[in-house]
């Protein structure tokens, strides 16, 4: 197996135990979300469990993983590099949450919601496709 | 709090603290799905459109495989759909990262950058579920 597809096997697996994660939470359900995020109505707490969970192996693994010198099928770590707090975090985080908070989707989760054939996930999904789209066009610093 | 589910939400979780710990070993990257998104749209190599068809069907054989509890939400105003969409798209391109990537990777990496962001989209969702749902109405 070259290189290369050992990368895209082992992109298509972290892909399928990151949505097997995902169901299996219920986090492909909105409502769920919503009433993590929702603090003033029937609140579940869920999320913050999904969330500490993945940190729990993520902060361990990450340790031993990084000590080494290089990625098994690539030659170089991808890390990013940006160190300061600045506004285009700081608002682009803003913005993502408010729309999180409207509709109960994140990246991952309206990704995932497209296999129960949800036509909401759908539109979600088209939707961050333009946004991710606008972005470019009208945010993106230009270089 | 009836409805809190905590052992599928650690299990789920580990799971996806698994998924992110394979992908920086085997391919040195991060596991964002807003950042692989992205990339996808518009860079090459079929890595990322992988993770993303695997993103799917490893939910889809899940719910398959166990049918969920919950019905799927219908009724939702479709119009708000494609606006959270659409901000979700925007605002992770400009914050460089969501869930995923700021709030399980970041997070774990203790990038300062990532806890700044987790805080903000943890607020801003919160005051925008309240909003949406307390003041608006909408029922979801």
């Amino acid at each position: 197996m070259t290189r290369v597809a050992a990368k895209n096997a082992s992109a298509l697996a972290a892909g399928l135990l990151f949505g097997l994660g995902l169901a299996i939470s219920q986090m492909v359900n909105p409502r769920k979300v919503l009433d993590f995020l929702d603090v003033a109505g029937n609140w579940d707490p869920s999320l913050a469990l999904v969330m500490a969970g993945a940190v729990g192996v993520t902060m361990l693994a990450f340790r031993f993983v990084l000590k080494r010198k290089q990625p098994l099928f690539d030659g170089e770590f991808h890390l990013s590099r940006l160190t300061r707090v600045d506004r285009p975090l700081l608002v682009g985080s803003a913005i993502f949450g408010l729309g999180w908070g409207l509709g109960g989707y994140c990246p991952g989760p309206g990704i995932a919601a497209l296999s129960t054939g949800s036509v909401e996930a759908l539109v979600f999904v088209a939707g961050m496709a333009l946004g991710s789209f606008l972005y470019r066009r009208l945010g993106a610093p230009r270089s | 709090m009836a409805n809190f589910t905590p052992v599928s939400a650690l299990i789920g979780g580990a799971l996806i603290g698994a998924s992110a710990s394979l992908l920086l070993w085997l391919t040195g990257r991060i596991a964002g799905v807003s950042g692989i998104m992205h990339g996808a749209l518009r860079e090459r190599g079929a890595w990322r459109w992988l993770f993303v068809a695997g993103l799917a069907a490893g939910a889809g054989a899940w719910l398959w495989l166990a049918p969920p509890a919950f019905v799927p939400r219908s009724g939702f105003p479709l119009p708000l759909v494609l606006l959270a969409g659409v901000l979700v798209g925007f605002g992770t391109a400009q914050g460089g990262g969501c869930t995923s990537g700021h709030g399980v990777c970041g997070i774990s990496r203790l990038s300062v950058r990532s806890i700044a962001a987790t805080l903000t989209f943890m607020i801003a969702g919160m005051v925008s579920a309240f909003v949406v749902r307390h003041l608006f109405g909408v029922a979801s």
